[in-house]
């Protein structure tokens, strides 16, 4: 299974960056301060990974500490994953 | 710009946006008549009339460059038009004695398919969504500090409210359908312009054109654009000294696009106008957040969530003021120069 980091960098590379290698982007380039992310952009990238990852994005998640680099994402992501996992278990 | 203030300047206030009026009122009028009869070589100007500030106050200032002879106002209203949008459009045109004509779009939009698209996007966020229901899109998470997005508000019949965020497809497909509206108002401009051998007037205010606050091909398309240097409270300002309706005057920028009343703040703007005005002066005077925060009453870290909103409203709309981008340049035709459209004179 790809990781979470690895199938987020390839959509930004596939949609947002056309055409750049993956060197071009690092984990902890700024989306917003690289300018490969636009208010747009962010609403598509919101929708790819709740579809992607099964995940709810709350309003008050919508922060660029959650979602301005691929380790934020993954961060953030890897928690929301936690947090349903561990309501999963409860309902058991 | 900052050395003006030095270490000790001033508080920041609204008198930064002080203006003379009749000078601007003057200078407008000078580089429109050279704008328009030698860099155009029209003879008039169209401006649609919105009843709003802006396009009052451009048609204020074109009657007096050109003569109400030389100006067409166009009301053009549809079904989501709010009813003051018809009655304060031919209210300018009378008060400043200007020949005009209403045109509905509303047909031209249903046929073009405007509200089928907007309906079908609406109704995959609420599939309760019906005929008689309203519905706008207002703004949120700017300013308080989280990345913008766009909430969908329907109204039902018996009047309650319903508010979910858009996903980015469905966003995309409102914004798209409800565009038409700017498109097909601009489509008629151009068409009496044409008839007429008249320029365009477009009407944003420096606000609005900073911040991509516009459609392109829609009402970002235009051949001058008398006020796009000047803020809004400076509209104002200009509005009144043109002896506009007091309506117009005091009016609320509004979106008229959505069936929903929808104040400009509620759908671009992280603040109103006026407090706009001011934080938009004092980015492009490099005044510190502290500064902005001082004069406005809101605390320094909403006063940078202000500056990074404006900053990435810039980027995110840079493309709309893009001419359209060649693979290899055509030299032999230039860009028109900002030399070209300067008048001299007193």
């Amino acid at each position: 299974m790809q990781s979470i980091k690895h199938e987020v960098k390839q959509y930004v590379l596939d949609n947002f960056i056309m055409g750049a290698s993956s060197q071009e982007l690092q984990d902890d380039d700024s989306f917003m301060a690289g300018h490969f992310i636009d208010s747009t952009g962010i609403l598509e990238l919101i929708s790819f990974l709740e579809q992607t990852f099964g995940i709810k994005v709350e309003d008050e998640e919508m922060v660029p500490d959650n979602l301005d680099s691929l380790n934020c994402i993954e961060h953030y992501v890897q928690r929301k994953l936690a947090v349903f996992a561990g309501r999963a278990r409860k309902e058991r | 710009m900052e050395e003006q203030f030095g270490a000790q300047r001033p508080a920041l206030s609204t008198s930064v946006l002080d203006i003379d009026c009749a000078e601007e009122t003057a200078k407008i009028g000078r580089q429109m008549v050279h704008i328009v009869s030698r860099v155009l070589h029209h003879r008039g100007v169209v401006v649609a009339l919105s009843g709003g500030v802006d396009s009052s106050v451009c048609a204020a200032l074109a009657v007096r460059a050109l003569g109400p002879q030389r100006v067409l106002g166009l009301v053009l209203p549809e079904k989501d038009s709010s009813s003051a949008t018809t009655r304060l459009g031919r209210l300018v045109a009378d008060c400043l004695g200007m020949e005009y004509r209403v045109e509905d779009i509303g047909p031209a939009l249903e046929a073009i398919g405007c509200y089928r698209w907007r309906d079908e996007a609406i109704r995959s966020v609420f599939p309760e969504y019906g005929e008689r229901w309203l519905s706008k899109i207002v703004i949120a998470g700017g300013a308080q500090g989280r990345l913008n997005y766009f909430n969908l508000v329907v109204q039902s019949p018996d009047g309650r409210t319903r508010e979910q965020r858009l996903p980015a497809k469905e966003y995309l497909q409102i914004v798209a359908a409800t565009s038409f509206k700017q498109r097909i108002r601009k489509t008629l401009e151009y068409f009496h312009a044409d008839r007429l051998n008249y320029a365009v007037l477009g009407t944003p205010n420096r606000l609005e054109y900073d911040q991509g606050f516009f459609v392109k091909n829609g009402d970002g398309s235009a051949d001058i654009k008398p006020i796009a240097h000047l803020y809004k409270t400076q509209v104002y300002a200009l509005a009144r000294h043109l002896g506009l309706p007091g309506e117009v005057c005091s009016a609320r920028p509004t979106t008229d696009t959505y069936s929903m009343p929808q104040g400009q703040d509620e759908f671009y703007f992280v603040l109103p106008y006026d407090q706009m005005d001011l934080a938009l002066w004092a980015l492009n005077h490099g005044l510190s957040p502290g500064e902005l925060a001082l004069a406005l009453g809101i605390t320094e870290p909403q006063a940078q969530h202000v500056y990074a909103d404006i900053r990435s409203k810039r980027r995110a709309t840079v493309h709309l003021h893009l001419p359209p981008q060649f693979i290899s340049a055509v030299e032999e035709i230039a860009p028109a120069h900002a030399s070209l459209s300067s008048a001299s004179g007193p």
